[in-house]
């Protein structure tokens, strides 16, 4: 299999460019606070002292992860997202990602093969072959971005909860864990990854999944934002552990749910 | 405001008596809102850059949290001030019947009279006690502003969880605009309440101790 290492991952997220370089990760993130601070006129009013910007910044990762066992307790496991016409599908569909499409993984549909691990009964890898031939459904639903623009998709492909049962997943585990062609990695919670509607994607708009949309396979959450819905997965792990992610160990909320 | 007075009979004793005019959970209310609101519409119009509806953006040197993920932590994490202080606001106003007797009819005829006085510089703040008519539309306008910037919010939020609250907005889409123009709402409303607490500096002061 090819599988391109790159140095910077990539996510679901158009404007991708653009934002690379407006985002600036390396100085910016550091200067998470620097708006705050600016903010001089507030700390009079607040009576604290932000001097300390790394305790600030970890008083409001406190309330990031607060607002993750919110969002785990709202979040209806038999609530479906809202599908669409077919008319209301976006077209074209946004590429989106920390990079740009030339530098997009190219994966070996071939040589593909989904490794499998953690708390399952089998972890015998998955060639292309036997995951397209899974029993598959469609949806269209919107995809909405961290950042705030949304667009309608169709994508095909097998439950992930049906998945799960096939390799014999231990499902009262807490997380499930996917690994990226180019490095990109996501964790999600269990309720989601048993929602009706998470399913492992081989199809985008009648088409096979293309490249800009994570070939060979991707995994879509409509009850996620698009960071979670990983591309170009190799790998599923069943876990106790959070084993984080691209965005969310740069301080993306976990959760993420719509 | 001869009117007004009428039905001020209970407010305007008291300011003459040097009384409390502003209680103190309105004041607590009120200074603890404005730091929520600031840093909300700050770190919101951050979020905004990453992808602005209008083709223009918020200069960073006036936003919250130096990039994206930052300025969602900031706004996530403020939501919860401005909703707590909010509802404490809205419940006590209403139990308290502060509301109905500050802002209180709003008759038509006084606010074209007290706009056209506003306009032209006549209008008195010698009692603030009693709110102008000028004054009770826009207090009142806020706070309909403030309902309207969270429900919209928890709308951008959770549409899914939530689709019901994002449908009576028009959906995903149209909720990011009425979040949007809540905000603006709210900024404009904040410009004129700060010019009016600088020209009429006894108003702040009796936001701060209460008389």
């Amino acid at each position: 299999m090819s599988r391109k290492r790159l140095v910077i991952p990539g996510v679901d997220a158009k404007l991708l460019v653009r934002d690379a370089a407006k985002v600036a990760p390396d100085p910016a993130r550091r200067l998470f606070l620097r708006g705050g601070l600016s903010v001089g006129a507030l700390a009079f009013l607040t009576g604290c002292d932000i001097v300390d910007s790394a305790s600030a910044e970890n008083a409001l990762r406190t309330v990031s992860r607060f607002n993750d066992k919110v969002q785990a307790w709202i979040f209806d496991p038999n609530k479906l997202a809202p599908t669409y016409p077919e008319s209301a599908i976006t077209r074209p569909f946004p590429f989106n990602a920390y990079y740009s499409l030339d530098d997009a993984p190219e994966v070996d549909g071939a040589d593909y093969k989904l490794e499998i691990g953690g708390k399952v009964e089998t972890t015998r890898p998955w060639t292309l072959e036997e995951l397209y031939a899974l029993p598959q459904e469609t949806q269209i639903t919107r995809h909405i971005c961290v950042e705030g623009w949304s667009a309608i998709g169709k994508w095909t492909g097998v439950r992930l909860s049906e998945f799960l049962r096939r390799i014999g997943a231990d499902t009262r585990a807490p997380y499930v864990w996917f690994q990226c062609a180019e490095g990109y990695s996501n964790t999600i919670d269990m309720a989601t990854a048993l929602h009706p509607q998470t399913q492992l994607t081989f199809r985008f708009d009648d088409q096979i999944l293309p490249r800009a949309y994570g070939f060979p396979m991707k995994c879509r959450i409509p009850t996620k934002l698009g960071f979670k819905n990983p591309k170009y997965i190799t790998a599923l792990w069943v876990t106790d552990k959070d084993l984080g992610g691209y965005w969310e160990d740069q301080g993306y909320n976990w959760f993420s749910g719509s | 405001m001869t009117v007004e007075i009428a039905d001020a009979g209970v407010a305007q004793p008291e300011a003459a008596r040097g009384r409390v005019i502003h209680p103190v959970w309105v004041r607590v209310c009120h200074w603890v809102n404005a730091i929520a609101i600031v840093l909300m519409i700050m770190s919101g119009w951050q979020i905004y850059n990453a992808s602005p509806l209008f083709p223009f953006s918020f200069p960073r040197s006036i936003t919250v949290g130096g990039w994206l993920a930052g300025a969602l932590l900031w706004h996530f994490a403020f939501m919860w001030l401005l909703v707590v202080n909010g509802l404490v606001y809205v419940t006590l106003g209403l139990v308290t019947g502060r509301f109905r007797r500050k802002m209180l009819p709003i008759r038509p005829a006084d606010l074209v009279a007290d706009t056209r006085a506003a306009l032209g510089g006549h209008l008195s703040h010698d009692d603030l006690s009693v709110y102008n008519s000028v004054q009770k539309l826009l207090y009142l306008g806020v706070i309909l502003a403030g309902v309207v910037i969270v429900l919209s919010g928890v709308a951008i939020w959770k549409p899914v969880q939530f689709q019901e609250l994002t449908a009576v907005f028009g959906g995903y889409e149209a909720a990011r605009y009425v979040h949007f123009f809540a905000m603006a709402a709210i900024a404009g409303f904040i410009v004129i309440h700060v010019v009016m607490a600088v020209l009429v500096p006894k108003s702040l002061r009796t936001m701060i101790t209460g008389r």
